[in-house]
């Protein structure tokens, strides 16, 4: 394992990282203010891909497709939002997890028959194809580089959002007391409307980004929306900050701990069992890190509601 | 137990089935499945309902059960007496293991987590490719039975399916109603008050996950003598969704509801997907359908509750 | 002068710069009721959540029968022999009042660990929570579900669960909170009832039932106790006037 090969893995996993964070805001979001555990936050991300992968293939142009596939994946979520989960804000956990799950089995299907099982394919866009040098003589895919500045943008544009605007303020105020935020006149069905489409649009975004890099096929929300769920008990329900350590933490050690398993393993084992074994240590690493951080903070890295 | 005639007559029609007729290959397979997952679905009853503990992981002490006769299988060991006891004790350890950690969150904490497990174990059963990895493993023979092959008789076997659920429901029923039970039930209502009369909740919830992942392993064991076949999807996050839905279109305050949801369930399941390929997309919105307007149930409509 | 039951040692608890408890010391003497009174803000339920464990104090001791419990286990001072009623009644809803009581005579009455024999069968557990509920006159209500009682049902229930723990102590957080004239003199009337079995820490806004019930008061102002003393001797305290008593609730 060298340095090089670390680094390379290192802003791999870094870039999934900010793709998982767009993803968990949103569901922190969501959880916080409205106490509402959405479990079709996947097929958001999912929808976002596609969207994005048909608008691209449509006009020909990568950057147009993300124009058009943002407001389109806007108006999905919202209409979801109001067949669906607005029925479920006052209903038991229970109830969301089914009524959404049953959202996701008809998204991943419809999918299927919309663009078939088969993955698409979506190309770079040419303004971001090929790399740039990191380390002399190491060229990392630009636009690799180009996911994780839009990234850390989005992310400090959500921070200014959320810490130093009005909507950002009752938005927090909702996370930790959203009876109280109704009973001072605003109008939190609004405002309930108003993080749902957000969050949804963000997870889109992830989706549409995600496009060139991941393959668009039908379930691909799924992986990503365990990921994200993994991300937001680390991090604490509820907050964004929180949202976004976790996630970089979870990106990395999923990729790193993929890439350099199989070589530690290697000082134990052969090289077959030592791949084995490695393989399935890394799948199991992420969830090993969230079990061992729960076990001293079991409301998670920066938990926003006491108790 | 007056309540109980439904899913009384329903075992006792189980029973006699194969004598009125129903004893072809392909009535007891389904059978077999509805009462391999009914005991499953009890289990969780009795955690959901029981003790509140909304697990969306269960399928996972199914999947170590199932393992577990996979795993001894290759090995050459296929006597019941040791696989029976390794498939249960395997699941119970699993969810000792893993709800050690889980069972001291609660709510949308328990939920994520539990789910996240599972997904633990989904990954690792992927990655044992020994055992057939992603594409699964076949039993060279179902377990013999102190020597004999009489897990291979149908009728048999079907008989076996309906004691092994008839006990998980009565085990069930009986715990509930013990000292055990009462603590496990004030807790799902009142942790405060339950602290308050000098007893820790954390002890009976894991007793409890403990308990129901034994019965899940029991409902392995039998899942991988159903099938002969062994597949990481019997441990997917979809199946544990699968599961907690079947406790809910039961009725999450009847034990025996799960018993109905899993026999309504699988027939729904069967017949859809041999009317149309893409049944899901009946099927999703159908599950939601259920969640939003049948409360209470499929074991509400038959015996309201009263007051 | 008796060994007290329960003392507080200069117990501490801040949140950020502000002292909630600033160095709390009392005693409860076995067999009185001793109240504590105080402004709103004086810090009583901080106290009340430092004595029954919700709080960890800062500094500070608890000692009870002798025995040190400031780091001890809320279910763990309960089995000592700590009871507390809640301010807001706190009952298991889907339980009737006697299995709520039963609840806690099981919890007194050993290994909650057992799986085979139905509880509501258990013939001691019974008789034990019925015995609870007549004392505070609840025994004719005793198969209704705890959800459905009246908020003064709920509050003697709660007294009857405090009971069935067989307590040495009964921490009750204001009792009478939001009662009505009837209800007040009921509840003033059982609580003279059961002083002469138990001992009673009683944290109380209504003067009328600390004057009429309390053998000795302790008066808590910004998180110190600034006098102790009996009814008497309290009513007539300057410092006492100038601080609380002014605001006559009486």
């Amino acid at each position: 394992m060298t340095t090089q090969l670390l680094l390379v893995q290192a802003l791999n996993g870094l870039q999934l990282g900010i793709l998982l964070f767009l993803v968990a805001a949103g569901l922190t979001l969501v959880f916080g203010v409205m106490d509402f555990i959405n479990l079709a936050h996947g097929v958001q991300y999912m929808l976002g891909a596609y969207l994005g992968a048909a608008f691209a293939a449509a006009t020909g142009s990568f950057w147009l497709g993300l124009l058009l596939a943002l407001p389109a994946a806007l108006t999905v979520g919202l209409v979801l939002e109001l067949l669906v989960f607005r029925h479920l804000y006052a209903r038991d956990h229970l109830s969301q997890v089914l009524a959404t799950f049953g959202v996701i089995l008809f998204l991943n299907e419809a999918v299927k028959v919309v663009w078939g099982a088969a993955p698409l394919q979506v190309a770079i866009p040419p303004q971001l194809e090929g790399g740039i040098e990191i380390m002399p003589g190491l060229q990392y895919p630009l636009y690799r580089v180009a996911v994780l500045v839009a990234g850390v943008a989005t992310a400090l544009g959500l921070w200014w959002l959320v810490e130093r605007t009005r909507a950002g303020m009752l938005v927090r105020a909702g996370a930790t007391n959203a009876p109280m935020v109704s009973a001072l006149g605003v109008d939190i069905t609004r405002l309930f409307t108003l993080v749902f489409a957000f969050g949804a649009m963000l997870a889109g975004f992830a989706g549409v980004l995600a496009g060139p890099i991941f393959s668009v096929e039908p379930g691909m929300g799924d992986n990503v929306l365990i990921l994200a769920f993994v991300v937001i008990v680390i991090g604490g329900i509820g907050s964004i900050r929180g949202a976004f350590v976790a996630a970089l933490l979870v990106g990395l050690v999923d990729t790193l701990g993929k890439s350099l398993m199989p070589d530690l393993m290697r000082l134990f084992l052969d090289a077959s069992a030592a791949r084995q074994a490695g393989a399935a240590l890394a799948s199991m690493l992420v969830y090993v890190a969230m079990a061992a951080i729960l076990a001293f903070r079991p409301a998670g890295l920066f938990p926003v509601r006491a108790g | 137990m007056r309540e109980a005639w439904l899913p009384l007559a329903v075992l006792l029609a189980l029973g006699l089935a194969p004598l009125a007729g129903f004893g072809g290959a392909y009535e007891t397979t389904l059978m077999a499945r509805a009462m391999i997952l009914g005991m499953a679905a009890v289990a969780l009853s009795f955690l959901v309902g029981g003790a509140g503990l909304v697990s969306l992981g269960h399928a996972a002490s199914i999947g170590v059960g199932a393992y577990a006769v996979a795993i001894l299988d290759a090995h050459g060991v296929t006597e019941a007496a040791l696989v029976l006891p390794a498939a249960v004790g395997a699941a119970t350890l699993f969810a000792l293991a893993t709800g050690a950690i889980a069972v001291r969150t609660t709510g949308v904490h328990f939920i994520m987590i539990t789910l996240a497990f599972g997904q633990m174990a989904f990954f690792t059963a992927s990655s044992l490719a020994a055992y057939g990895g992603d594409d699964g493993y076949t039993l060279f023979s179902r377990t013999e039975a102190f020597g004999t092959r009489l897990l291979e008789d149908r009728l048999a076997f079907h008989y076996i399916c309906l004691g092994a659920l008839a006990l998980s429901w009565a085990l069930s029923a009986m715990l509930l109603a013990s000292r055990f039970g009462r603590v496990l039930r004030a807790v799902r209502e009142n942790p405060q008050r339950v602290e308050a009369v000098g007893l820790a909740p954390y002890p009976f919830r894991l007793v409890a996950y403990g308990i129901a992942g034994g019965i899940g392993g029991l409902a392995g064991f039998l899942l991988a003598n159903a099938t002969e076949f062994v597949s990481p999807a019997t441990l997917s996050w979809q199946r544990s969704g699968e599961l907690l839905f079947m406790v809910i279109l039961g009725g999450v305050g009847r034990l025996w509801g799960a018993i109905l949801g899993a026999l309504v369930f699988v027939m729904l399941e069967t017949w859809l997907a041999e009317q149309m390929q893409h049944w899901k997309l009946v099927f999703g919105p159908m599950l939601v359908l259920a969640v939003l307007f049948l409360r209470g149930g499929l074991a509400g409509l038959v015996t309201p509750r009263h007051g | 002068m008796a060994e007290p039951l329960l003392r507080l040692d200069a117990l501490r608890k801040h949140y950020g710069g502000l002292a909630v408890t600033d160095g709390v010391s009392l005693d409860v003497l076995p067999g009185e009721i001793h109240a504590v009174i105080g402004p709103n803000g004086a810090g009583k339920t901080t106290l009340i959540h430092e004595i029954t464990g919700l709080v960890a104090p800062d500094s500070g001791r608890i000692v009870f029968a002798g025995q040190d419990i400031t780091r001890l286990s809320i279910p763990r001072r309960v089995r000592a022999g700590l009871a507390r009623s809640f301010q807001i009644t706190s009952v298991v809803p889907g339980f009737t009042a006697l299995e709520n009581v039963a609840l806690a005579a099981q919890a007194r009455a050993g290994c909650s660990f057992r799986f085979l024999r139905p509880a509501a069968s258990e013939a001691a557990l019974n008789e034990a929570a019925v015995a609870a509920l007549a004392e505070v006159g609840l025994a004719d209500r005793a198969a209704i579900p705890a959800g459905a009682l009246s908020h003064g049902e709920k509050r003697a229930l709660e007294l009857a669960i405090a009971l069935a723990t067989r307590p040495r102590l009964l921490l009750l957080d204001e009792p009478l909170a939001g009662a009505g004239p009837e209800e007040t003199e009921r509840l003033i009337a059982l609580l003279t009832r059961l002083k002469s079995a138990y001992t009673i820490l009683l944290v109380e806004h209504d003067m009328q039932a600390v004057f009429a019930l309390a053998d000795r008061v302790s008066v808590l102002v910004y998180g110190r106790v600034i006098a102790t003393g009996t009814v008497e001797a309290i009513r007539t305290n300057p410092e006492v006037r100038a601080a609380y008593l002014g605001e006559d609730e009486a």
